[in-house]
C-alpha cells in the first residue's frame, strides 16, 4: 500500500499559561492510500489535537509543535502557509464534532459546499460548480439537494448539517478526510448512517480517512486499523480486530470494558 | 413580505402611541397657551373667547385627532408666539439639522468600520493598543465639549473654518457642507469610538467560532475568513447599534448646533420651549420621533436581509 501521510514524533505543547502543557507527547501515524484508520482514547488523550495538527489548524503562536507531518514531499509543520493552504480543503479535509456550529449561519449551504472549489479551482465555471455541489449533496444522501443548495444551516437538522459538512469536505476529492468525532453530537441512528456514508465515500472515491472517536463500536465497524491514545501517547496500535479481541495494554482493556452491554435476556 | 408588513404595522402603531404621548404631555404641562398668546393683562372674557377659537375647550381626544390628522397632512398648527404656521418656521431648518446628523452618521460608518476591522485583524498590535486607549478617551468626551475643542483648534488656531461663519444651503451648497464638516465630526466622534470597540469585539468573538475554523480548513487565508465569513456575522449587532446611533445623532445635533452657531432646528426648539410655544415643540418632537421610528423600521428590514435566521413568522 502506498503511504500518503507520514507523521513521526509529533509533539504538541500549549504555552498559554506560565507552565507549558503537553497535549501530545509522541504521536506517529502512517496512512496508506484508501485506508481507514481509527484513533480512540478518552477526552484529553490528544487525539483531536493530533488531527487538528495534520489539518494545519493549530497555528496559534502559543502552540509549539515538533516532529514531522510529511505529505506530498512537504512537512506540514514547517512548510510555508501558502503551501499548507494549497492542501487544505483540496487534498486534506476535515469535519468536526459540532455540525450545529461548524457551518456559517448567514451563508447558503451551496455557497459553503462550493467554497473549496472556489478557492482551489477558480477555473471551474459557476454553473459547473453548482452542478458539482448538487451532485455532491446527492452523494452524501441529501435527496432534496436542489432545495438544500439554497437553504441556510438553521433550516437543517444536525445529521443533515453533518452531511453538508462532509459534502463540503469531499467536493475537492481530497486524498485524506479527517473526521474528528463526527458522530458524537448526533442521535444513535444518525451516527450509524454517517458511518455508512463514510464507508461508501471511502469505497467509491478511495479517500483515506482518519476517524477519531471515543466510540469503540463505531471504530470497529469502520476502521481497518486503530490507534489507542492515552495522555498524549500511543499506547497500542494495530489491526482493529486484533486490538479489540486481544488487547495487550491495560488502558485498551479498560476502554473495551467500558462499552455498555445490553443484556437482551431481560 | 409578510415580515415587512408586520414590521410596518408595528411601526405605525408605535407612531400613534408616540404621538398620543407627545400630545398628552403638552396638555398636562402647566400654563395656558391662550394667556401666553394674549399676555397676563388680557381680560378673562378675551381669554375665554380665544380658548374657544383655538379649540382648547373641546374634549381631549377630539383635540388629539384634530391635531394628528392635521399633522399627517403637513399642517403642524400655528405658532403661539409668532402667529404663523409652524411649518413655515421649521421646514427651512430641517435640511440643516438633518444634513448635520446624516453627515455625522456617514463619518461614523466610513471611519469606524475600516478601523474596527484593522484593530481586530491586528489584535494586540501597536495600532490596536493605541486605538483602544484613544477610544476610551473619546468615549468619555461629550460632543459639546469636543465641539468646543474643535472650534478652538481647527477654527481659531488652524483656521480651517470660520467659527460662526455659517453658509446657508440655499446660497452655497459646498460652503454649507464645508461648514458642517467639523460639527458633524464632533457629533460622530463618540459614536465612532463605540462602533470601533463593538465591531472589534464582535469580529474577535466570531473569528474564534467553529465556522471560522471550518473556513480555515477549506484553505481560506486570514482575509478570506475575515471578509467572506466573519464580517457579516459580526456586523449584525453593529447595524442595530448604528441604527440607534443615527437617530441619536440627529437628535444630538441640537446641542452641537448651539456650540457651532448653526441656525438649525435647535434655536427654534429652545426658544419655543421657553415660550411654551407648544405647536412648534410638538412638531419638532414628532419629527425626531418619526426619524427614530423610521430608522428602526429600516434596521429591521436590513436585519432580515443579512440574517436568514430571523423567522418570517416572528
Amino acid at each position: 500500500m502506498e503511504i500518503i501521510l507520514d507523521v513521526t514524533d509529533l509533539h504538541i505543547e500549549f504555552h498559554d499559561s506560565d507552565t507549558p502543557e503537553t497535549a501530545v507527547e509522541d504521536f506517529d501515524l502512517m496512512l496508506g492510500a484508501g485506508e481507514i484508520v481509527g484513533i480512540v482514547g478518552e477526552s484529553g488523550s490528544g487525539k483531536s489535537m493530533s488531527a487538528l495538527a495534520i489539518a494545519g489548524l493549530l497555528n496559534r503562536h502559543a502552540i509549539k509543535k515538533t516532529g514531522r507531518i510529511m505529505f506530498e514531499g512537504h512537512d506540514l509543520l514547517t512548510c510555508d502557509r501558502k503551501t499548507l493552504r494549497s492542501f487544505q480543503g483540496d487534498e486534506i479535509s476535515i469535519i468536526f464534532q459540532e455540525p450545529m456550529t461548524s457551518l456559517n449561519p448567514v451563508k447558503r449551504i451551496g455557497w459553503q459546499v462550493e467554497e473549496s472549489l472556489r478557492i482551489h479551482h477558480p477555473e471551474i465555471k459557476k454553473n459547473e460548480r453548482k452542478k458539482m455541489a448538487i451532485d455532491m449533496l446527492l452523494d452524501v444522501g441529501l435527496e432534496n439537494a436542489n432545495e438544500v443548495y439554497y437553504m441556510y444551516p438553521h433550516e437543517l437538522s444536525g445529521g443533515m448539517r453533518q452531511r453538508v459538512m462532509i459534502a463540503a469536505a469531499m467536493i475537492g476529492n481530497p486524498q485524506i478526510l479527517i473526521a474528528d468525532e463526527p458522530t458524537t453530537a448526533l442521535d444513535v441512528t444518525v451516527q450509524a448512517q454517517i458511518v455508512e456514508l463514510l464507508k461508501k465515500l471511502n469505497r467509491e472515491k478511495g479517500t483515506s480517512i482518519i476517524f477519531i472517536s471515543h466510540d469503540l463500536s463505531l471504530v470497529s465497524q469502520l476502521c481497518q486499523r486503530v490507534i489507542v491514545m492515552q495522555k498524549g501517547n500511543i499506547v497500542e496500535s494495530g489491526d482493529t480486530k486484533t486490538v479489540f479481541s486481544r488487547p495487550r495494554h491495560s488502558y485498551t482493556k479498560k476502554l473495551i470494558a467500558a462499552i455498555p452491554k445490553i443484556d437482551l435476556d431481560n | 413580505m409578510k415580515y415587512t408588513l408586520k414590521k410596518l404595522s408595528s411601526t405605525i402603531v408605535t407612531l400613534i402611541v408616540v404621538s398620543l404621548c407627545v400630545f398628552l404631555a403638552f396638555n398636562v404641562l402647566p400654563g395656558d397657551p391662550a394667556i401666553r398668546m394674549l399676555g397676563l393683562e388680557a381680560s378673562p372674557e378675551l381669554v375665554a373667547q380665544t380658548r374657544e377659537k383655538m379649540g382648547l375647550n373641546d374634549p381631549l381626544l377630539v383635540r388629539y385627532f384634530r391635531w394628528f390628522v392635521a399633522f399627517l397632512q403637513g399642517d403642524f398648527g400655528t405658532s403661539y408666539t409668532y402667529s404663523v404656521p409652524v411649518s413655515s418656521l421649521i421646514l427651512s431648518k430641517i435640511p440643516i439639522t438633518l444634513t448635520l446628523g446624516l453627515l455625522a452618521f456617514f463619518f461614523t460608518v466610513v471611519i469606524s468600520i475600516p478601523v474596527g476591522i484593522a484593530t481586530a485583524k491586528y489584535e494586540n498590535g501597536i495600532l490596536d493598543r493605541s486605538i483602544t486607549v484613544i477610544n476610551q478617551v473619546i468615549m468619555a468626551i461629550p460632543p459639546f465639549f469636543s465641539g468646543i475643542l474643535i472650534t478652538f483648534i481647527f477654527g481659531m488656531i488652524l483656521r480651517l473654518f470660520t467659527p460662526g461663519g455659517f453658509v446657508s444651503y440655499t446660497q452655497d451648497i459646498k460652503g454649507f457642507l464645508r461648514y458642517l464638516f467639523f460639527p458633524s465630526i464632533a457629533i460622530a466622534f463618540p459614536k465612532i469610538a463605540m462602533t470601533v470597540k463593538m465591531l472589534r469585539g464582535n469580529l474577535i468573538d466570531e473569528a474564534g467560532k467553529d465556522y471560522a475554523r471550518t473556513a480555515y480548513s477549506r484553505g481560506n487565508n486570514t482575509n478570506g475568513v475575515l471578509y467572506r465569513h466573519v464580517l457579516k456575522n459580526a456586523m449584525i449587532p453593529v447595524i442595530t447599534f448604528l441604527g440607534m446611533a443615527l437617530a441619536d445623532m440627529v437628535a444630538g445635533s441640537i446641542v452641537i448646533e448651539q456650540v457651532f452657531n448653526i441656525p438649525g432646528i435647535s434655536r427654534i426648539l429652545l426658544s419655543s420651549i421657553s415660550n411654551r410655544d407648544y405647536p412648534v415643540v410638538e412638531a419638532i418632537i414628532m419629527g425626531i420621533a418619526m426619524i427614530v421610528i423610521g430608522v428602526n423600521f429600516l434596521v429591521d428590514i436590513i436585519y432580515r436581509i443579512i440574517d436568514p435566521r430571523i423567522d418570517i413568522d416572528d
